[in-house]
């Protein structure tokens, strides 16, 4: 390979036998003259002719890094800037030893291997679906999947292959997101109806979820806390409705809520799922998310998992355990059984993050974390309401991070409130208007253990700034 | 503690070495020891005993008396249980099927035999499927699918099982030979019957795919698809082997395992037909064959269902011929096509092609189908 | 460099910690983290917060998680990483089908830059332009190596991919009236096992083809299988045996003719990063593993990108945003009119993104040509070797000698002299700080094994592992105990797989472990 500038023959750094001195010995060993025998097994009229337009390499390491931090550099992140984003990714503390381990070589380019020379990898995801059992009070979790809407979609799936039936419904207060990673993944075999919410309450209209169900219902999917903030409280009434016809309970939690909230099997869901993203993972730009699923540990629910299931063994030395793949052997094939799914790379070092995450905090952290999140979103809904035209929250249920501030008592548009809160460097809360139109003017807003006094003090006095200033500006 | 059954059959594979195809019968037999033949079976048997070594304070090994287990036993240093008595210095089939069924009535938790084709016959009308039985090869007929490649794989397997790291047990084909057409060099086999068989499926963990399904799933899965796609106005032609006769499972119809039945509107119309038989059944009248290819060679016309004569195939139509396989078998072929010989050449070759295999639920494999290839 | 003469087996041994399972650390009263407390007017103001729930959803009684002090997690945890042999330690050609090529580290100083790590993806257009751009290059970048109109990054590996393109020509068929009719996806033995098991999801039939003695799928077989029923054909060429198929083209052709969509599962692209491209070959979709063949690291399995290129025709069907360029701005279009809408929230994980892109920036055009040919040198010179030096290693399909990027083996032979299997070897191999790999499941050919050189081991690190295969293959012949009962020297023993296949003793958590350990005895 020529090194243009300095006419020198010389290997890439990345490349250790594109040095041409190695090259030569190598092909006299194969016993070919030149490199382009060995793709004597493609066709010419295939082969690739043409100059691939791709910029100029950036060999050194100090170009490289000048050059890719300069396009970073033009993004604002949220360390600059006071964020009130949520809506499925969102900004909780990292501890610094979550990083220390996640980034740890073992840990970031480890695989496929085994159990016996990869054993940590095993042992730290084996305890990862262990502490998160513990939240969810459920005795198996999953090596986590791509994202939460990834894990609904297959926790529906599973529930329609357990009871033999295609209809589910939804809550339609779910994240948008995930309905539509749902309708993707489940349509055309699953039929999917939508399930209203109470306007005051913004929790689910049972009535209309009554009218729905019938013998062809697998399941009920909500989300506790919904998307939009109320926390469900009628768990047990859903549930009641449900398995009267032998149908199953789905719920998506948020697992930061856990320590303050009772997990869903309190009110006797059959399959949990959810996001792992705020237990000591970095937002990444949406790409910190990994889903989880958790059921009983009974067959019918673990003979459905289209993941991986890492289990406890012994080894063939007393008193020394290891870790394997649980693994279901489907030894009879019922009629009308549906296919399982797939399974690849999803987000396993993430899972293993959650893991150190949970074992830092302990239960005393989760519920402390818990409180102290509910205390200051608490304030904020306080002082917002207090600004003329603003109501928050907008349903009248109890929130935990996240709730709707609505804005239709004022003049302006949500994107004008937002574009002004920029120049107070604040990012505002996610525009409601387009996903859920019968809102009108409303946003979403989060608020967690980062936000100070002073920070949620600031949020207040911007937006009563903007909205008594009346006029975009 | 694990129970080990071991049965020598002391004459298999003496023919062979002196060039005779065989030892059955009294006659061969004389030949073959007139021409120098010395028996080998016992030194097959030690050579997979010594890979089972390791386990010798662990496993009971329950044996035969001589040459029919306990000699090589002893040299290989185990401490075997012998069981049963012999009639006199020569051994029998006889002997083979008692053993076999006093191992039974043991319960031994594996049964190594030592011999060929014949003493798998002589094991399968013992005990059928009753035990996990492994065949050690030693004989110049060595076409059922029961034995291991060779001594040294047996004992490996052997071991494998009854440390418990393997678990998988499948059907394997016991296969019949023609004895004149064998001695005339040509090979022309008939199912016979199945037996039980450990596999190692070399599952390590790590897998990147989803739990494994057991043989039998998918062969469940088969007839489900089978019988999905089953219409009222044709008469289905089942021929023998385990993965069709799932179908007549499912319907709770009483079947011949290894003979072809006949069902219409998922009703039993006949039971182990003959070619008159079938013909007179179907004539006039529209029909489908289903078939799954038998023996490690994949025969799927031939080797055990010649009632599916030329005149039936031509009845039906090559069109109407279904072939069903589990994925295992089709993987496992020694060739990458299936082989068909029915008796007319030319319907041989008019036969061959590419068909689709129905392999799963909603699954299919495309797979090759030629005509005989001398054996 | 290493004369033959040199090479002595490393003596090597695992870190092995028996440390216990974090559960079992847990002290009463110890913390490792102390979370923020509200300031005194927050709490004079709205009280504890929880007690706005009803008694009924108030979890009274924490999570029975463990309580241990920082230092001891920390401890904890860097052991577990100790007992990972992870890629980078070792000369890791032994994953094949995995691509383990060395993730280089800069890369992973830009990711973890809080530039990255703090943005959140719904922040105004204006301030995210960095992420935006090099998202937007990336696809300029795959458009050049695959001949695509267009990528997109929400899949968050290669299966996932898989099904993002089957959700997209299930879509491209309803919308045309055929999506009933058409409801079989053909794709042929030895690509991936995911390109069977997600057309199924979609409610596919799915239709196999099998390759003939040469490896090779035939023409005719592809002939058999297509018919007005056909959706669509997927394919990885080469294969994971390492088989290019020539006649690829053919192939699509056959499919287009009967009015199906043809997708090319790139997973085995490093051997033909710029030698092929995907449009040439008649494909109309396919897909990238930007987490094997572009540089970024595995992660145990995770996160992962499986970036999906498709043509013109298609570029409305793919999920929804994709980032625009207006010429001074970039932007998140969410207007595709025919989009299958989502396959994960938001827009993929960036900070794979971000690395595949530097890792471009960083060889160029010729930079990447010369990983795909040092890709395939690597792999001929270990092919040479080992079946020239190893007696009783045969390639899968000897009648085809070419091969790309990886081989499948097979130790059939050695199980017949020694009873010895390949997964024996493997256990072996890790004794001395190797890997190797066996094969999918179900196997096809018996006792398999799959190297995968790459393009980044040298000349000495193929010998060093050349060597050592040598050694143990001599093992099984001389010693074959060594290799029953290996490994000796990792962090554990062979494992016992009955614990895991019955339901009474399984245990996927530390608290059904805890309620079944009397079953264990």
């Amino acid at each position: 390979m020529l090194n243009e500038r300095s006419k020198r023959k010389c290997a890439h750094p990345y490349i250790p036998n594109s040095s041409p001195y190695i090259q030569k010995e190598m092909l006299r060993e194969i016993g070919v003259e030149s490199m382009d025998q060995l793709y004597s097994s493609i066709p010419d009229e295939l082969k690739f002719k043409g100059v691939l337009n791709l910029p100029d390499p950036l060999q050194s390491e100090a170009d490289l890094k000048r050059h890719v931090e300069g396009i970073l550099s033009k993004n604002r992140e949220c360390d600059d800037y006071v964020s009130f984003l949520g809506g499925g990714c969102w900004q909780h503390y990292v501890p610094a030893i979550c990083d220390e381990i996640n980034r740890r070589s073992e840990f970031l380019t480890a695989y496929a291997g085994e159990p016996w020379e990869d054993h940590g990898r095993w042992q730290a995801l084996f305890e990862y679906q262990s502490l998160v059992a513990e939240l969810v009070e459920m005795d198996v979790v999953n090596v986590p999947t791509y994202s939460w809407g990834q894990a609904a979609a297959t926790s529906i799936r599973m529930a329609c292959r357990i009871t033999k039936r295609d209809e589910v419904l939804i809550s339609d207060t779910i994240s948008p997101e995930r309905l539509a990673i749902i309708r993707n993944y489940c349509e055309p075999v699953v039929k999917i109806l939508l399930v209203k919410h109470d306007p005051e309450t913004g929790m689910m209209d049972l009535d209309d979820l009554n009218s729905k169900i019938s013998e062809e219902t697998a399941a009920v999917y909500f989300e506790n806390p919904s998307y939009l903030g109320p926390i469900e409280t009628h768990g047990a009434e859903i549930s009641d409705a449900l398995h009267r016809f032998d149908a199953l309970i789905v719920v998506g939690v948020d697992p930061i809520s856990l320590g303050v909230i009772v997990p869903p099997s309190r009110y006797d869901a059959d399959i949990v799922c959810g996001e792992l993203q705020p237990l000591g993972i970095h937002m990444n730009f949406g790409g910190g998310l990994a889903g989880f699923i958790a059921t009983p540990d009974e067959e019918k629910f673990v003979m459905e998992y289209p993941s991986r299931l890492f289990g406890i063994t012994k080894t063939i030395v007393d008193g020394e355990y290891g870790f394997g793949d649980v693994a279901f052997e489907r030894t009879s094939f019922e009629r009308r059984e549906k296919a399982k799914e797939f399974v690849g790379t999803a987000a396993a070092l993430w899972g293993i993050t959650a893991g150190v995450y949970l074992s830092l905090m302990g239960p005393y952290g989760m519920q402390m974390l818990g409180k102290t999140i509910m205390q200051r979103s608490q304030y904020a809904m306080k002082l917002l309401s207090e600004i003329p035209g603003v109501v928050a929250p907008r349903f009248k249920a109890p929130h935990f991070k996240e709730f709707v501030v609505d804005f239709n008592g004022t003049s302006l548009s949500v994107d004008e409130i937002n574009r002004n809160l920029l120049s107070y460097n604040i990012f505002g809360g996610i525009d409601l208007t387009d996903k859920f139109p019968e809102l009108g003017a409303s946003a979403l807003y989060c608020v967690t253990e980062l936000h100070t006094k002073e920070s949620l003090d600031r949020l207040a006095h911007a937006l009563k700034k903007i909205i008594e200033g009346g006029i975009a500006k | 503690m694990k129970k080990l059954g071991l049965i020598i059959n002391p004459i298999a594979g003496m023919g062979g070495r002196v060039g005779l195809k065989g030892t059955d019968g009294e006659e061969t037999l004389k030949m073959a020891l007139k021409l120098g033949a010395k028996p080998w079976a016992e030194d097959r048997a030690k050579e997979a005993l010594k890979q089972l070594l390791l386990l010798k304070d662990r496993v009971e090994l329950i044996t035969y008396p001589k040459k029919m287990g306990e000699n090589a036993s002893l040299s290989c240093s185990f401490t075997p249980k012998v069981i049963g008595e012999l009639k006199g210095e020569k051994t029998t089939a006889e002997d083979t099927k008692r053993a076999a069924d006093e191992m039974r009535v043991l319960g031994v938790d594996l049964l190594l035999f030592v011999g060929g084709d014949g003493t798998a016959r002589d094991i399968y009308d013992a005990i059928d499927r009753s035990l996990v039985v492994l065949g050690i090869p030693a004989g110049v007929k060595v076409f059922s699918a029961v034995f291991a490649v060779n001594p040294v794989v047996a004992g490996e397997l052997a071991r494998l099982f009854l440390m418990g790291e393997i678990r998988e047990v499948v059907d394997a084909e016991v296969l019949d030979i023609d004895e004149e057409l064998f001695r005339r060099g040509k090979l022309s086999t008939r199912l016979y019957g199945y037996l039980k068989i450990p596999v190692k499926r070399g599952y390590t963990s790590g897998s990147k795919s989803t739990t494994p399904m057991s043989e039998r799933y998918n062969k469940e899965e088969i007839a489900a698809e089978i019988l999905d796609e089953m219409s009222d106005e044709y008469y289905y032609i089942i021929g023998p082997g385990t993965t069709t006769k799932v179908i007549m499972e499912f319907l709770n119809l009483d079947y011949s395992l290894l003979g072809v039945d006949i069902i219409h509107k998922k009703k039993l119309v006949g039971k182990d037909l003959n070619e008159k038989e079938i013909l007179e059944t179907i004539r006039g009248r529209k029909a489908k064959i289903i078939v799954t290819p038998i023996g490690g060679q994949g025969y799927l016309f031939g080797r055990g269902n010649q009632q599916i004569s030329p005149k039936v195939i031509r009845e039906v139509g090559k069109d109407n011929i279904i072939i069903v396989s589990t994925r295992n078998k089709l993987r496992s072929l020694s060739r990458r096509t299936l082989l068909v010989d029915t008796g007319s050449e030319i319907l041989d070759k008019e036969l061959s092609g590419y068909y689709r295999v129905v392999t799963g639920y909603r699954e299919r494999a495309i797979f090759k189908v030629s005509n005989r290839v001398e054996d | 460099m290493m004369r033959k003469g040199d090479f002595k087996l490393r003596n090597f041994h695992e870190a092995r910690w028996s440390e216990p399972i974090i559960f079992e650390l847990s002290r009463k009263g110890e913390r490792g983290i102390i979370v923020p407390e509200v300031e005194k007017e927050i709490e004079e103001l709205v009280g504890d917060g929880v007690s706005v729930l009803p008694e009924h959803m108030i979890r009274r009684d924490p999570p029975r998680l463990p309580e241990i002090s920082q230092v001891r997690v920390l401890r904890h945890y860097l052991r577990l990483s100790q007992e990972t042999l992870g890629a980078t330690l070792n000369i890791d050609i032994g994953q094949g089908t995995c691509t383990m090529k060395y993730n280089p580290i800069i890369n992973d100083l830009l990711a973890n830059s809080p530039k990255v790590t703090e943005l959140h993806p719904l922040q105004d257009v204006d301030t995210i332009q960095g992420a935006l751009e090099i998202m937007y290059k990336l696809d300029l970048f795959l458009r050049e190596l695959s001949g695509f109109s267009r990528f997109t990054f929400q899949p968050g590996g290669g299966s996932h991919a898989i099904f993002t393109i089957i959700s997209i020509i299930h879509k491209y068929h309803e919308l045309r009236g055929e999506g009933e009719k058409r409801d079989e996806i053909i794709t042929t033995l030895l690509s991936h096992p995911s390109n069977a098991a997600a057309p199924a999801v979609k409610g596919y039939r799915v239709i196999s083809l099998y390759p003939n003695e040469s490896g090779l799928v035939d023409v005719e077989a592809l002939e058999k299988a297509v018919s007005e029923r056909t959706a669509g054909f997927i394919v990885t060429n080469p294969e994971d045996t390492g088989i290019f198929n020539p006649r690829i083209k053919e192939f699509t052709k056959i499919v287009h003719g009967v009015g199906g969509l043809c997708a090319y599962d790139q997973a085995n692209a490093n051997g033909l990063l710029g030698i092929i491209r995907a449009v040439d070959c008649g494909f109309d979709l396919g897909f990238f593993n930007l987490h094997k063949t572009f540089s970024s690291p595995h992660g145990c399995g995770g996160p992962a990108v499986g970036a999906v290129g498709v043509t013109d025709r298609l570029v409305d069907f793919l999920p929804i945003p994709i980032v625009e360029y207006n010429g001074e701005k970039y932007y998140l279009n969410y207007d595709l009119s025919h989009s299958i809408g989502k396959v994960r929230e938001f827009y993929g994980v960036f900070p794979v993104i971000l690395r595949a892109y530097s890792w471009i920036m960083s060889l160029g055009a010729e930079g990447i040509r010369e990983v795909a040919r040092v890709a395939v040198l690597n792999n001929n010179y270990v092919m040479k070797r080992i079946l020239s030096e190893v007696k009783c290693a045969s390639i899968s399909f000897p009648k085809t000698k070419q091969r790309i990027e990886q081989v499948r083996y097979s130790f059939e032979k050695l199980r017949e002299d020694t009873g010895i299997t390949s997964e024996d070897v493997i256990r072996r191999m890790a004794d001395f700080g190797f890997h190797l790999w066996t094969s999918h499941h179900p196997w096809i050919i018996p006792e398999p094994f799959t190297i995968e050189p790459t393009e980044s081991y040298s000349k000495d690190d193929l010998d060093k592992y050349l060597e050592t295969l040598k050694r143990v293959v001599e093992e099984a012949y001389e010693t074959p105990e060594k290799l029953k009962n290996a490994p000796h020297n990792c962090p554990i023993h062979k494992i016992r797989p009955e614990f895991l296949e019955d339901p009474e003793r399984w245990a996927i958590t530390w608290r059904a472990y805890l309620k079944k350990r009397e079953k264990w005895e």
